[in-house]
């Protein structure tokens, strides 16, 4: 008996807490339970959401990306320098996720062939891509003279906002690639042990350089769309999302030492961190006390974690 | 007479699913050497870990010197006089010695360590062993050996009175293992209490004056006199069943040659390597640890990158470098290290054992076909008797035995035509060893040429065809199965210059002899 609660605590424990939060929240913070209200709760976390897709791949391959935050910056006023530059909307979304695409395989080289540590080596690079994004923008935001492109982050698909279908789209194929390809169980093999997956005959630098090449392209795709949003690129933005991403990926189970991670967990880790903003949103509580909340969840998950991996002493 | 200096009254301890210790009492008196033998999953480990605080028992107690005593922390463990020496030690590799040795109450003043004074008490801590080292060494650059020293002159220096020592001979030298029990006896003669847990029959009647035998987490016997107790008894208590023969040798044919290494050169090799394994062949690898048989293995299988010469499996030849190619070619390794090389400790049995082949059951090379990759993973399961719960239990709660079965498994999905194993029996209990060595020769029996790295002499001459021998990074001999005798392996696998080593050597394995037969 025991058993099997603990079987179901370690496959669902985080969901349930999500589902608890969400009935206690809906119950007493007013105004919560609305459609109005939950299209601006997925819309406020579409961005972390996008990108924890990838973050869960470099977290579950034993790595981290600190350069995300910098490149969601960078490509969104690449993408709006390259469309006033040139007047095709298409060129500057083009240009800009391949920017992220080109500094995630920069991140892979270095990692996994030039044999640095992942926190130096993306947080070199999140200062570069930070540096060349108000380089690019002259350190000011940029504003987009298309109105179409507006409409990428601005639109929305049978009531849900466009963002939000992006990111429903990532779990799914990201959800899937994880589980059923053998690119995604290599890079938990290469979490678990990076020496027994290289003598079983995995490409283990390839398979790195892939996962951070993702991991630029989907933070590229990001910085676009939230570009679309503020219809502008802003050079300041996104300051400390990277923090907010992994947060949200050790929130949902993922191991910070890699070999573990599911997308249910992460999706469920993104869920909690949007309910908890905004419901202290509805309530009013002043900026400054949010960070509270925000930290404590953090170490409160981590425990929770920790007592799931406790030796069955 | 008086009673044993440390007693265990009636242990029990079960984990879900596991009673890993049922109704365990026995004593160990001061001033002997009692060895604590068993399968593994016999309740060794978890008797160990009782005793020093890491679980408390269910049911039962431990007497010190009539005290009941339990102990609810490794620290009180500790302060009561209780040191257990692990497999893996426990020292911090960037510290010198003297730190180490004082770790947690080093000498100091206000909070500033007093250097002079704590190199001082170090050295006279390892001077009581017979050990010279200077003690701002950092462990990091110590020997195996020396660290084990370090480990038990920093129990000594707590003032342990009980001593465990897990399976401590295990990745020592013979020259190594000599000196360690030199300061076990040692240690005896000061009338502390030793328990020493060991799978090698052979320590245990060169070394112990009684001995305790586990199976099943009950306690089957306890025997205080050792003289006239042949191996093949206590194997037979351990396992339950009669060990006639551990080896089974029978000879096979060979066909033509499976692996070809010509020339090989690099990194751990002082000289060119050059031999042949036919199909059908089992060839052995002889050497102390350090004389480069890890090294070889891991050039022929390219997981480190060979400068020079030629290897070729059924005649063609491997081309480009790194496992990926080797595997192509038909090669597979079984690493030494199991937990740090072989296996993914956090994924599943399935995982683990579809780790080289899943690219196989994968559409397009894509999305991978689960009803297959189950399919195969349940087949060999099935094939190797692999005991685990679930397929996607994870790897990390099975024994020594079935892991080393899941990294084997993980090759027969593939085409492999040459097996290089690395220490396939280390640390497995004796019921699994013979599993393994049955999976050999019948894949040998299937043409696979096979080759061994072993340090366990009586395993080598036990179920190989032929023996290489290794010394200080070369092949100093390749002796057939008749011409292997333990002395002359042992003559060629030790430094020349080291004819006292050589005799240590000897006296450790002389007893073995029935054993190998």
């Amino acid at each position: 008996m025991t058993r099997v609660l603990k079987h179901l605590w370690d496959s669902t424990g985080m969901l349930l807490v999500f589902v608890g939060l969400f009935v206690g929240t809906s119950v007493f913070v007013p105004n919560f339970f609305s459609w109005v209200n939950m299209q601006g709760l997925s819309l406020s976390v579409a961005t972390v959401g996008i990108i924890a897709c990838t973050m869960l791949f470099c977290l579950a391959s034993g790595d981290f990306d600190l350069s995300v935050g910098s490149v969601v910056a960078m490509t969104g006023v690449l993408t709006a320098v390259v469309i006033n530059a040139s007047g095709s909307v298409l060129l500057g979304v083009v240009a800009g996720v391949c920017a992220g695409g080109l500094v995630g395989v920069v991140n892979g080289i270095a990692i996994a062939q030039l044999g640095i540590n992942a926190l130096i080596a993306t947080l070199a690079t999140m200062q570069i891509v930070r540096g060349l994004g108000f380089i690019f923008s002259k350190g000011v935001a940029v504003g987009v003279s298309q109105p179409n492109f507006y409409l990428l982050g601005n639109s929305s698909l049978g009531g849900i906002p466009t963002p939000v279908w992006i990111m429903i789209g990532c779990f799914l194929v990201f959800g899937l690639v994880l589980n059923k390809t053998t690119f995604g169980r290599n890079t938990l093999a290469i979490g678990g042990n990076r020496e027994a997956a290289r003598l079983a005959g995995i490409a283990v630098p390839r398979s790195k350089i892939t996962i951070f090449a993702l991991q630029g392209l989907i933070a590229g795709l990001a910085g676009v769309v939230l570009a679309s949003r503020m219809t502008s690129g802003q050079p300041n933005t996104a300051q400390g999302l990277e923090l907010q991403v992994i947060s949200a990926c050790v929130l949902g189970g993922v191991s910070l030492t890699g070999g573990v991670g599911t997308m249910t967990g992460v999706i469920v880790g993104v869920l909690i961190m949007g309910t908890v903003e905004n419901a202290m949103n509805l309530l009013n509580v002043p900026t400054f006390y949010q960070y509270l909340p925000r930290g404590g969840i953090l170490l409160v998950a981590v425990l929770l974690d920790r007592l799931k991996q406790r030796p069955r002493a | 007479m008086t009673p044993p200096y440390l007693q265990f009254e009636s242990l029990v301890k079960a984990f879900p699913g596991v009673r890993a210790l049922d109704h365990v009492s026995f004593g160990v008196a001061a001033g002997s050497i009692h060895a604590l033998i068993g399968e593994n999953g016999a309740g060794k480990s978890t008797l160990l870990k009782i005793l020093s605080g890491v679980y408390r028992p269910d049911d039962g107690r431990v007497r010190l010197g009539g005290e009941p005593r339990l102990f609810g922390s490794t620290a009180a463990a500790i302060a009561a006089g209780i040191a257990v020496i692990y497999q893996e030690l426990h020292l911090v590799p960037e510290l010198s010695v003297a730190e180490n040795l004082f770790l947690g109450h080093l000498h100091q003043r206000c909070g500033w360590v007093l250097r002079r004074r704590l190199l001082e008490a170090a050295r006279r801590q390892l001077l009581e062993l017979g050990e010279d080292f200077d003690p701002s060494t950092k462990v990091g650059r110590l020997s195996i050996g020396q660290r084990q020293m370090v480990e038990i002159a920093k129990a000594l220096a707590r003032g342990a009175k009980v001593i465990a020592f897990d399976e401590p001979t295990s990745s020592l030298s013979h020259r190594e293992v000599e000196q360690l029990f030199a300061t076990v006896r040692r240690l005896k003669g000061q009338g502390r209490v030793l328990l020493y847990v060991s799978h090698r029959m052979e320590e245990i009647s060169e070394l112990c004056d009684a001995v305790t035998v586990l199976r099943d987490g009950r306690h089957v016997e306890t025997l205080t006199s050792l003289t006239g107790v042949t191996h093949d008894r206590l194997v037979e208590r351990m396992v339950g069943r009669p060990m006639s023969d551990l080896f089974r040798y029978t000879p096979r044919p060979h066909g033509p040659p499976a692996l070809e290494v010509e020339g090989l050169e690099g990194p751990g090799l002082t000289a060119p390597a050059s031999f042949v394994v036919a199909q059908g062949e089992i060839v052995g690898v002889f050497g102390l640890v350090g004389a480069g048989r890890t090294e070889l293995l891991k050039l022929i299988y390219g997981a480190t990158r060979a400068t020079r010469g030629r290897v070729q499996v059924h005649g063609r030849l491997l081309v480009g470098h790194g496992p990926r190619a080797a595997i192509r070619r038909g090669l597979m390794l079984c690493p030494e290290d199991r937990k740090a090389e072989g296996l993914i400790p956090t994924r599943s049995v399935l995982e683990n054992l579809n780790l080289s082949g899943r690219r196989h059951f994968s559409r397009l090379g894509l999305i991978i076909d689960e009803r297959r990759e189950r399919r195969s993973a349940q087949a060999q399961v099935d094939r190797l008797e692999i005991r685990t719960p679930a397929l996607a239990e994870p790897v990390l709660h099975l024994s020594g035995g079935n892991q080393q079965k899941v990294i084997l498994g993980r090759w027969l999905s593939e085409d492999i035509r040459v097996l290089l194993m690395d220490e396939p029996t280390r640390g497995i209990d004796v019921g699994a060893k013979s599993e393994i060595y049955g999976l050999i020769y019948e894949l040998a029996r299937q043409g696979f040429g096979v080759l061994v790295v072993s340090s366990e002499l009586p395993e080598v001459l036990g179920i190989c065809d032929r023996i290489l021998v290794m010394r200080h990074g070369r092949i100093v001999a390749a002796l057939p199965r008749s011409g292997a005798t333990e002395e002359r392996l042992l003559k060629l696998a030790l430094p020349a210059s080291g004819g006292a080593a050589g005799n240590g050597g000897d006296s450790v394995k002389n007893d073995n002899r029935n054993m190998a037969v």
